[in-house]
């Protein structure tokens, strides 16, 4: 059988489980940005949480990590592209309210069943000493392709959002044929050039 | 390796957790009282200066705006001090840590990146203008400092072949991690000064925009946050300690006792340049972060790297 839990660690799991499934509801019942956006971080650190109990300790610390980051940058782009940059004004998470339900019902419902039906493997082996070693090793071995990959497209897309949002180029900076030797900034930046 | 329990197996959680609180609490005003006497030059003052401001805020009326995120708000101001305590709880204490993971490092890092959320819901909260831009500013701080952090971290982890802070302080048994890797010593410094809004980095409260993201708090919520921001910055000494100044080696004296006081030369070293060099707007030092801590670092933990396979941390 798989890993063994203590009555506490299931009653945390439970519970935690549930925290991240209401805080994923309130995402889409406040009606601010604000709320929304860290309805969702509370959803993930609820998720963080049950890795912690599940002494996944890397995933649990790096999904808090990674998750807090990503609702700051979130907030950044939406200066970038929103015309409601700061957020101030009343707004919903809630666009094409009967498709979206009809699509949640039907992927909840998949997803309940695969859950249920599927007839998974029995454990072979024994959980690792080290989870973080195995996962690194994981990472930077047999999974490393992937991980490459998804970083380039990631890293792709971060600089397409930047393009898109800049009015300012380099041409508008270092002059049609690039060969100004100072950029024309509006204001200075914080290297001597 | 002899294994070596955590704080909290040690001593039972209760009094584990009390102690670092302990900890944390003196490291904050250990600092508050440093920076007080380096801003005013006067030492008598300084020592009770932190403690003479806790009760002033703390019998403090607190007045509000209209219309605030209450909710939002409180959370972000109980965030800080939760956070800055909890970012201890991986810093040894008699060469043990409240907990003992497999990956130190990054939960310190996380809750310091947790403090992106604390800052900007503290800065959204009082639905004020000043405090709104100082939480926008720290957001660009953020993408500042954030990776040359990591990276400096990383180093550290790096050469010990662990993320555990306890076996960063085994590995540094022959060689103070400084001596190798100043760079991502003083980078460390730097980058949680910045974290912290203090000193140079202290823009998002800047009194350019009437104290940004304090401008609102009053009372024991201006306590909570400049407590969480103290014990942060007491507690990014004792890791930078840890992780480059060989915790608690050193000769004659006792261990405890130099780990206190290389805590203490980070802190008047931290706070007596800090407080000379002028505020950096956060968009100046983002092309700094970039342009020159990032590949800076690089290089730091290029060099480590090629030391680790030539074996010079075994």
């Amino acid at each position: 059988m798989g890993l063994v839990l203590t009555d506490g660690a299931v009653v945390a799991v439970v519970v935690l489980g549930v925290v991240a499934v209401i805080a994923g509801i309130a995402v889409f019942v406040v009606d601010s940005m604000a709320r929304a956006t860290f309805a969702l971080l509370a959803s993930f650190l609820a998720v963080a949480g049950v890795f912690l109990v599940l002494d996944l300790t890397y995933l649990a610390v790096v999904t808090a990590l990674m998750m807090t980051i990503e609702m700051a940058i979130m907030v950044v782009f939406m200066i970038m592209f929103m015309m409601n940059p700061a957020g101030l004004m009343p707004m919903t998470m809630v666009h094409n309210a009967r498709g979206s339900a009809a699509v949640g019902a039907a992927v909840f419902a998949v997803i309940t069943v695969a859950v249920w039906t599927v007839d998974w493997p029995p454990r072979a082996g024994t959980p690792p000493e080290d989870s973080t070693r195995q996962l690194g090793e994981a990472i930077m071995g047999s999974d490393m392709l992937v991980m490459i990959v998804i970083g380039v497209g990631l890293f792709a897309t971060m600089v397409a959002g930047t393009v898109l949002a800049t009015h300012r180029g380099r041409y508008d900076r270092f002059g049609a044929d690039l060969d100004a030797s100072r950029p024309d900034d509006p204001v200075r930046g914080g290297m001597p050039r | 390796m002899p294994e070596l329990t955590s704080l909290a197996d040690a001593w039972g959680l209760a009094p584990a957790v009390l102690a670092v609180v302990g900890f944390g609490v003196g490291l904050g005003t250990v600092f508050a009282a440093v920076d007080h006497v380096v801003v005013t030059g006067r030492p008598a003052r300084g020592a009770v200066e932190p403690v003479r401001g806790a009760l002033r805020w703390l019998v403090q009326q607190r007045r509000t705006t209209a219309a605030p995120d209450r909710l939002l708000w409180r959370i972000g101001v109980v965030a800080v001090p939760v956070l800055a305590v909890l970012s201890l709880a991986v810093v040894p204490i008699g060469g043990r840590t409240l907990l003992s993971t497999s990956a130190d490092l990054v939960w310190f890092n996380a809750m310091e990146t947790l403090l992106w959320a604390a800052v900007w819901l503290i800065g959204w909260g009082p639905n004020a203008v000043p405090a709104l831009v100082g939480g926008y500013r720290f957001l660009a701080q953020g993408l500042a400092y954030e990776l040359p952090l990591m990276l400096a971290l990383i180093t550290a982890g790096l050469a010990a072949s662990s993320l555990r802070t306890t076996d960063i302080l085994a590995a540094q048994a022959d060689l103070w991690f400084v001596v190798t890797m100043p760079v991502a010593f003083a980078v460390f410094l730097v980058c949680a000064t910045a974290f912290a809004f203090w000193g140079p980095f202290a823009a998002p409260a800047g009194a350019d925009i009437a104290g940004g993201v304090l401008s609102e708090l009053s009372g024991v919520h201006r306590l909570l946050v400049e407590a969480g921001r103290a014990v942060f910055l007491g507690a990014t000494a004792a890791m930078a300690v840890t992780l480059f100044l060989g915790g608690e080696a050193g000769p004659w004296l006792p261990g405890p006792v130099w780990y206190l006081l290389k805590i203490a030369v980070v802190v008047v070293a931290l706070v007596g340049v800090g407080r000379r060099v002028p505020v950096l707007r956060p968009d100046r030092f983002v092309e700094v972060a970039w342009m020159v801590l990032v590949p800076a670092m690089l290089v730091q933990a290029l060099v480590v790297g090629l030391l680790v396979l030539a074996g010079a941390y075994r």
